[in-house]
């Protein structure tokens, strides 16, 4: 080879590059290892995670069952080592999951029109309130402040830089957004408001009354979720303009925060504003059925600078995991999936002292009395369970208030000790 | 001669929508040991939906052939050479998919008490620390979820430090060469984009750029070697200049590949750029994600990395939400974390002398491709190829046969096209980046196929311009997807 390229030695490759950008060093990084070595190492990283606990952690990342057609799917390398699909004659595979995917976000969410996937649910929101700021003109962004705080976080990051300035909306006893405030604080500057159902302390939102408040100031709803599987049996927020949401629950796994997959789906009209790769049905020169991708014109390698966003990459592999999951579990599936998942979060709740009498779906609020949150915690852990999440993290006045999550995977017995380790209290807090 | 593929039939199949049928289901649940909630009571009957109107109700076995068929219609590196230019297509080692799958790995929840992640933070901080060896910069962020989300982050941490210095700059310099992230990213920053003109080698004009470096300039996004696979050779001067105004260079690492083990970006001026694991540490494209963007910068750009941090505190690993000037979040929790074990499995098997060797193997597989193809193919640019090479279509179009029609006339061939029409400022683009992944066998088949569309542009051209013939489906009408969008299936409502 390097005879047909004119060239001595394989060093000469590089001996052209000016003599003060060579990397004259070794790299400090030791030397390959086996297969067998690498494995070890990954092995003994993993047990040092705390493998077979059992655990009531929710806020964001749910620990679903995960059928095992799943992983048959995407190991398949056709899925796994292909590219973006530009090449539609070579990516009917791909292009064509993307479009189911594409339409079980919209009969899921209740939207006409969903993108081919994004990073994950947090970097959603800011493309959501970006996207509503291009609809409407407008600069002001009120986000609920039930909406998961990374989200929240994420979005001040994206916000700061662009001078959009944010407002955040407070809850009430019932743990939902509090209209009145709403009311409060929407005036004919704001593009979008922002809400998360089942929000962050596993409540529904009244989404009806929010749109209609927002809809008055001619403002947009943008409707997050971070739990897919309440979709499998609550209303859809039909009446938000725009959805996001976190696909996690759908047979991806937590993986220490991701990768995870995000959506974005609208209204027919916002078709134009919506950011990422979309996929639509064509034909080919025969006239057969056909898949590509299409609407490129907002993306930024044709529209550079004017793009809708800068998104380039998204989730494909991990959209077509939670492809085969809808698939497996399908319409009937996934309603008993939630149905149980209520059934469970229920069955703990009624055992707990919760904070907030609004309807839950499989998370809720509970608070400690007579014992700290994080002496609860411990006491599980020396039973194998991890607890729920301190709220006094993001929320100072719920200190001493613990987020819990059971999902269909939760067992009895562990719920039991939950309750035991509360100190067995029962009935609700404060009805 | 077609040599690399025979045709063979494969399986058509509907859309999981037609193929459904009510009452079907491939699921079963265990029985539920708490009493059951009725919905409509728990939630009120408002918020509870009568059914997800036309989801799929498919068998186990039909799911599996769906999905199998579907997987039939995609070309894949599994099946040979994918010379996309700038996308680095390398092979996927699949003891990467093997150790991300690690129990304790794949179930961590990033809430768990860290004494029950230490593992987890452990190899985070193993792969930072590798990959700021490799860029030879202070400090690396691994929570951006790809390589623009990477620019993103970059460019709001010029930003903070330029407004903690009292003024935030309104521009950022981008080469009219750079992938389109570059400019898109920069807007979504809060920056105008100014343009700069290539000279006739391909690089970044030396001669021009000091005119453009006003005190308005907040940086330059410069992607080395840049993309038509040629290293800037002035790239010290190029961050001097910024230097001297106050202005930052952004690297946008997207081909690094080249560059692994044989120089590195922090020695040479840079102050911040992205690395995409998902090209250069091996971590599979899957049809479009996930990748991650990680960043590297410099020690004076380092308190406005994204928070949290990783931190040692007596001997254990701890996240630290204590930075006064970092840029905040792009992203919940911490990172694409699978992708990031992968990576750092790619680093292990390879150690520090064999990444260096993968560079040198992806600078000969390049050049070689380059040389055989150089009679046939009009070379863009006469300097030096690093990673990959680009021609254009010149000599072809003059008989009626351009880029697009070569890339797919080499489906039927049995490869993958190369990346077409890119970079924008050479005319007919053919984009070639083999990786050092390719045996020389499938490199001689490939420039072989190449050579051969040469000869029916010349002889045959109507072939190559009606070309694919062999696929399943032929050339899509792209037109009627956009002028008529249908972007999902409804019954009755189609397009073909």
């Amino acid at each position: 080879m390097l005879e047909a390229i004119g060239l001595g030695a394989q060093e000469e490759l590089v001996s052209y590059l000016p003599e003060d950008v060579l990397f004259r060093g070794k790299l400090s990084i030791e030397n390959g290892k086996s297969e067998y070595e690498i494995v070890d190492y990954f092995r003994e990283r993993g047990q040092a995670c705390g493998s077979g606990y059992a655990s009531f952690l929710g806020a964001g990342v749910y620990r679903h069952y995960r059928p095992v057609l799943v992983d048959t799917v995407v190991a398949r390398g056709e899925f796994l080592t292909s590219y973006t699909p530009y090449q539609a004659e070579i990516a009917q595979g791909t292009l064509t999951s993307i479009f189911e995917f594409q339409t079980m976000i919209c009969q899921l969410t209740g939207m006409d029109v969903a993108n081919a996937s994004m990073y994950d649910g947090s970097s959603a929101v800011p493309e959501a309130a970006m996207m509503a700021v291009r609809i409407t003109s407008r600069d002001h962004i009120l986000v609920a402040k039930t909406v998961h705080p990374e989200y929240r976080q994420v979005l001040a990051t994206y916000t700061r830089f662009q001078g959009m300035p944010v407002e955040t909306i407070a809850y009430t006893a019932t743990g939902q957004l509090d209209l009145a405030d709403l009311e409060a604080k929407l005036d004919e500057t704001v593009a979008a408001v922002i809400v998360q159902t089942p929000n962050f302390f596993g409540v529904i939102e009244q989404i009806k009354e929010i749109a209609e408040l927002t809809h008055r100031k001619g403002a947009l709803l943008v409707a997050s979720f971070t739990e897919a599987v309440a979709l499998g049996l609550i209303e859809p927020p039909r009446d938000a303009d725009i959805v996001v949401g976190e696909l996690q629950s759908f047979a991806i796994t937590p993986s220490y925060g991701g990768p995870h997959a995000g959506i974005i789906a609208t209204k027919d009209q916002y078709v134009r504003q919506i950011p990422g790769r979309l996929v639509g049905e064509t034909k080919d020169k025969d006239g057969k059925r056909a898949y590509c991708l299409t609407l490129a014109t907002r993306e930024q390698h044709i529209r550079r600078e004017k793009a809708t966003s800068n998104i380039c990459t998204n989730q494909a592999l991990i959209a077509l995991m939670a492809t085969v999951f809808m698939t497996v579990y399908g319409k009937a599936g996934l309603r008993e999936l939630a149905e149980q998942n209520l059934a469970k979060a229920h069955y703990l709740a009624s055992g707990l002292p919760r904070v907030f009498d609004g309807p839950f779906f499989n998370e809720f609020v509970a608070r400690a009395r007579g014992k700290d949150v994080a002496a609860i915690n411990a006491e599980l852990l020396e039973q194998g369970v991890i607890g729920g999440l301190d709220l006094g993290r993001f929320y100072p006045e719920l200190e001493n208030s613990m987020l819990l999550c059971a999902t269909e995977t939760a067992r009895r017995e562990d719920m039991d000790r939950v309750v035991a380790a509360f100190g067995g209290t029962q009935g609700k807090l404060g009805s | 001669m077609i040599k690399k593929v025979s045709p063979h039939p494969n399986q058509n199949e509907l859309l999981l929508f037609e193929i459904s049928s009510p009452g079907k289901r491939g699921y079963q649940l265990p029985p539920l040991d708490v009493p059951a909630v009725e919905a409509k009571q728990a939630l009120g009957a408002a918020n509870v939906r009568a059914e997800i109107e036309g989801f799929p109700e498919v068998s186990e076995v039909e799911a599996i052939r769906h999905f199998t068929r579907l997987s039939t219609w995609n070309y894949a590196i599994d099946l040979g050479l994918y010379p996309l230019g700038s996308c680095t297509m390398k092979y996927n080692p699949r003891i990467n998919e093997a150790v991300a799958r690690i129990e304790g790995l794949a179930w961590a929840h990033p809430y768990q008490p860290e004494r029950l992640a230490q593992g987890a933070m452990e190899i985070m901080a193993a792969l930072e620390h590798a990959l700021a060896e490799i860029t030879g910069m202070a400090a690396v962020t691994l929570q951006p979820a790809a390589g623009a989300h990477g620019e993103l982050t970059g460019i709001l941490m010029i930003r903070a430090l330029l407004e903690s210095r009292g003024n935030p700059r309104k521009k950022i310099l981008v080469p009219d060469s750079a992938h389109g992230t570059n400019p898109a990213t920069a807007t979504i920053a809060g920056y105008t984009v100014q343009n700069v003109k290539s000279n006739e080698r391909g690089m970044v004009d030396l001669d021009a750029l000091p005119g453009l470096v006003t005190e308005d300039v907040a940086g330059l996004m410069v992607t080395n070697p840049n993309t038509v696979g040629v290293f800037e050779q002035d790239i010290r001067k190029i961050c001097g200049l910024l230097h001297e105004k106050g202005a930052m260079v952004y690297m946008d690492g997207a081909n690094m590949n080249a560059l692994v083990g044989v120089s590195r970006p922090g020695d040479f001026g840079v102050d911040v750029m992205h690395l995409n694991l998902h090209k250069t540490f091996s971590t599979p494209h899957g049809g479009g994600g996930p990748g991650t963007g990680a960043v590297a910068v410099t020690r004076e750009l380092k308190p406005f990395l994204p928070s949290p941090r990783l931190a040692k505190r007596d001997g254990e690993w701890t996240w630290n939400y204590d930075l006064p000037q970092s840029i905040g979040r792009v992203k919940a929790f911490y990172g694409n974390f699978g992708v990031l074990v992968r990576a750092l499995a790619y680093i292990m098997a390879h150690g520090g002398n064999g990444l260096r060797q993968a560079t040198l193997d992806a600078l000969l597989n390049s050049n070689y491709i380059r040389a055989l193809l150089e009679p046939y193919y009009e070379l863009a640019y006469k300097a030096p190829s690093m990673h990959e090479c680009v021609f254009s279509d010149s000599r072809q179009a003059k008989l009626g046969v351009r880029t697009g029609d070569i890339a797919k006339r080499l489906i039927d061939y049995g490869f993958h096209p190369y990346t077409v029409s890119f970079p924008l400022i050479v005319h007919g683009a053919l984009m070639i980046e083999p990786t050092e992944t390719e045996s020389k066998r499938e490199l001689d088949l490939f420039v072989d196929a190449m050579i051969s569309i040469a000869k029916e542009a010349e002889e045959e051209p109507e072939t190559v311009t009606s070309a694919p013939h062999t696929t399943r489906i032929k050339r899509v009408d792209e037109v009627l997807a956009a002028r008529r969008p249908v972007l999902r299936w409804k019954p009755g409502q189609t397009n073909s």
